[in-house]
């Protein structure tokens, strides 16, 4: 079993649904990075998404693109990136989900990515920017190693989502809202009904996870009231890290992270 | 390759995309398959290109230029001529009819030189629509003249203040737009590029410059003409000339933006330099660095400012049938001015790579043979930029 299907396992024992966090690594710098990733570990974030940056994030609002372009300018490298995995996955056992764009795997060619990406201590791949039609390569590198995240959307097609529930493994990403990351917020009814419709497709083969603009404890109440599965947090947590004198980011994060958590148990 | 089913020229192209945008692509994808050969639309559209934006274009003998190079006989296809100043329109009516009969409302654009947009802003404006434009803020500093016809033209202009500020971050900036606002919008995209069926359809659109070409040379020297060359951005113009002229025998050449040279950092060639990759939802030649991050290009000409090329292209340069060259910041400042004083005709700083590409082969080639030139806009949105060229160059 991945590490991710464990702990999707272990939290339907305890009743208790998924918290996954986003932060872009080397944003502003490694060491805040290694701070936030103890502050989401402490509040009790389940699974942790680590950004690796691309020069050109097109489905990304202004702060994960902000945050892209500062981190590339503070010289994240794909090495640097899996020794600050490494250096993370020596203290954890958290499952880790990279995302980035297609480009930089495509770049390596995908199957040395993948291995160095599962070497490095890396769970699952997220590009929002892959198809499933693009995938066959993506996907066959992959199998059995690491656990291939595929978004679905509002809009797609009840076949299509039997289409792509079929290649992705780990979870499915379901996008809240049509737009970027991060820039919508509040709750859209049409959100609401996506995530209860893709559950009656995907009949429980497949856990759901909600993001984009899920920013507030409250927010992640009301999607795991209608059934998600998990939920994600992202540019909410990289405005802490903008805002935050460094040495109170991993406090703060915590923090902020146990407000959300607090919400994930179903009483 | 006629329609690539797959959405394939080869190994290139494809459709990388966020989901959101694949009801969108699917939506697009059978209207343009089900409106390109119906009688009614094409009688619409062939209106339109010849009453509003004054098809056919000349072929143009340029007797000075041709005497001045001492070689072939150069012959300019002159798209400049067109309503708003280059190739882009055949583009924006095709596409702005289909988004019509699609009932969208709400149009959205990238632009480099600005082309693209003001011939979007036409377009729409005839038909009744609303727009949109992206445009890097470097180029709308250095093509200022085509925003303020944007403007007076009832299209909302939006600067982009991310990356590189040029055609690349205009791109980015649209297809997030899209993705926010895609069940209202239609993305008029302007070139050869993006994700299936995107590249075909703008080919099919444009090559109406090579199908003239066919006939007006036919009618001029009964023969078709024996070089080809055209300017490469994203490659909308090239493709539109040499497609229809692909199974002549003719050697076709296309010219990417070498800015200050392939060697120096500062340049835009992609199918010259480039490796493959994957951006703007399709596989092809890029400019890139050793990870896979986009590098930042450049070239005097903000049309051809682009880190990618038309999957078609890549296809057509790996299968050797097209050849790519390039010409540089100083080559097509001569060559703009060249073509201005010898023919007085002022062409767009993208379309002068052409011009300068046509110049070398020319002094090369034999009085007997004909060349081709698709001078794909007019320069008066460069003059000002030309100007300090000179200024600061110490020219004139
Ligand atoms: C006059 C002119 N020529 C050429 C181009 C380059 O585009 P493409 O390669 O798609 O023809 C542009 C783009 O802005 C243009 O304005």
């Amino acid at each position: 079993m991945t590490r991710i299907k464990e702990k999707f396992t272990e939290l339907d024992a305890k009743k208790e649904k998924a918290l996954i966090a986003y932060i872009m690594v080397g944003y502003p710098n490694e060491n805040v990075t290694l701070a936030a990733v103890k502050g989401l570990i402490k509040g009790g974030a389940d699974i942790i998404e680590l950004g690796f940056p691309f020069s050109d994030p097109l489905a990304d609002g202004p702060m994960i693109q902000n945050a892209s372009t500062i981190s590339l300018e503070a010289g994240t490298k794909i090495n640097k990136f899996f020794n600050i995995v490494k250096k993370i996955r020596k203290e954890t056992d958290i499952p880790l989900v990279l995302m980035t764009y297609t480009n930089i795997l495509y770049h390596m060619g995908y199957p040395k990515f993948i291995a160095k990406s599962k070497k490095a201590g890396i769970d699952g791949i997220i590009l929002p920017d892959m198809s499933v039609e693009e995938s066959k390569e993506y996907i066959a590198s992959a199998k059995n190693k690491i656990d291939t995240i595929f978004l679905i959307s509002p809009n797609t097609t009840k076949s299509r989502i039997e289409k792509i529930s079929k290649s992705s493994s780990g979870f499915l990403y379901l996008v809240a809202v049509y737009g970027t990351t991060g820039v919508k917020t509040g709750i859209q009814s049409y959100t609401l009904k996506a995530i209860k419709d893709v559950k009656k497709i995907t009949k429980g083969k497949i856990p759901i996870g909600v993001g984009f603009g899920v920013s507030t404890p409250d927010d992640v109440r009301k999607y795991i009231k209608v059934g998600a599965d998990a939920v994600i947090v992202g540019s909410a947590f990289l405005k802490i890290i903008k805002n935050t004198t460094q040495s109170k980011i991993e406090s703060r994060i915590e923090s902020f992270t146990k407000s959300l958590k607090s919400q994930t148990k179903l009483r | 390759m006629k329609y690539p089913k797959d959405g394939r020229f080869g190994e290139f192209g494809g459709k990388y995309i966020p989901e959101t945008l694949v009801p969108a692509i699917e939506e697009l994808e059978e209207n343009y398959l089900k409106f390109k050969d119906n009688k009614e639309f094409k009688k619409e559209l062939d209106y339109y290109l010849k009453q509003y934006a004054g098809r056919p274009t000349p072929l143009y003998y340029a007797k000075n230029l041709s005497e001045k190079c001492g070689g072939a006989k150069i012959y300019l296809k002159r798209e400049d001529l067109l309503h708003g100043g280059a190739h882009k329109i055949n583009n924006t009516l095709g596409q702005a009819l289909l988004a019509k009969k699609m009932h969208k409302k709400r149009i959205i654009a990238e632009t480099g030189a600005g082309q693209h947009g003001v011939a979007t802003a036409m377009a729409c404006a005839v038909l009744g629509m609303k727009s949109e434009v992206y445009m890097g803020y470097k180029d709308t500093i250095r093509q200022k003249l085509n925003v303020s016809r944007m403007n007076m033209l009832g299209s909302k202009v939006h600067p982009v203040m991310s990356g590189s500020k040029t055609l690349k971050d205009a791109i980015n900036e649209a297809i997030r737009d899209w993705i926010t606002n895609v069940e209202t919008t239609y993305y008029l995209l302007g070139s050869a590029v993006g994700p299936h069926p995107y590249p075909v359809m703008v080919r099919d659109f444009q090559s109406v410059i090579g199908n003239e070409i066919k006939v007006q040379m036919k009618k001029i020297s009964n023969k078709t003409p024996d070089i080809i060359i055209a300017c490469v951005g994203g490659g909308s113009n090239a493709i539109g000339t040499f497609y229809p002229l692909m199974d002549t025998n003719a050697e076709i050449i296309g010219v990417e933006a070498a800015g200050k040279g392939l060697k120096s950092k500062f340049h835009s060639a992609t199918l010259s330099s480039g490796s493959k990759g994957v951006l703007h939802g399709m596989m092809t030649y890029l400019l890139q660095d050793k990870e896979g991050q986009i590098s930042e290009t450049h070239s005097i000409s903000a049309g051809l400012d682009y880190p990618g090329v038309g999957p078609e292209h890549a296809y057509l340069k790996d299968t050797k049938r097209v050849k790519y060259h390039s010409a540089t910041d100083a080559e097509v400042i001569d060559a703009f001015l060249t073509l201005t004083r010898t023919e007085g005709i002022i062409p767009a700083l993208e379309s002068a790579h052409a011009i300068a590409e046509a110049i070398k082969v020319a002094k090369i080639s034999k009085k007997s043979e004909s060349i081709v030139v698709t001078l794909s806009g007019r320069g008066d949105k460069d003059v000002e930029e030309v100007q300090n060229y000179l200024n600061t160059h110490d020219k004139n």
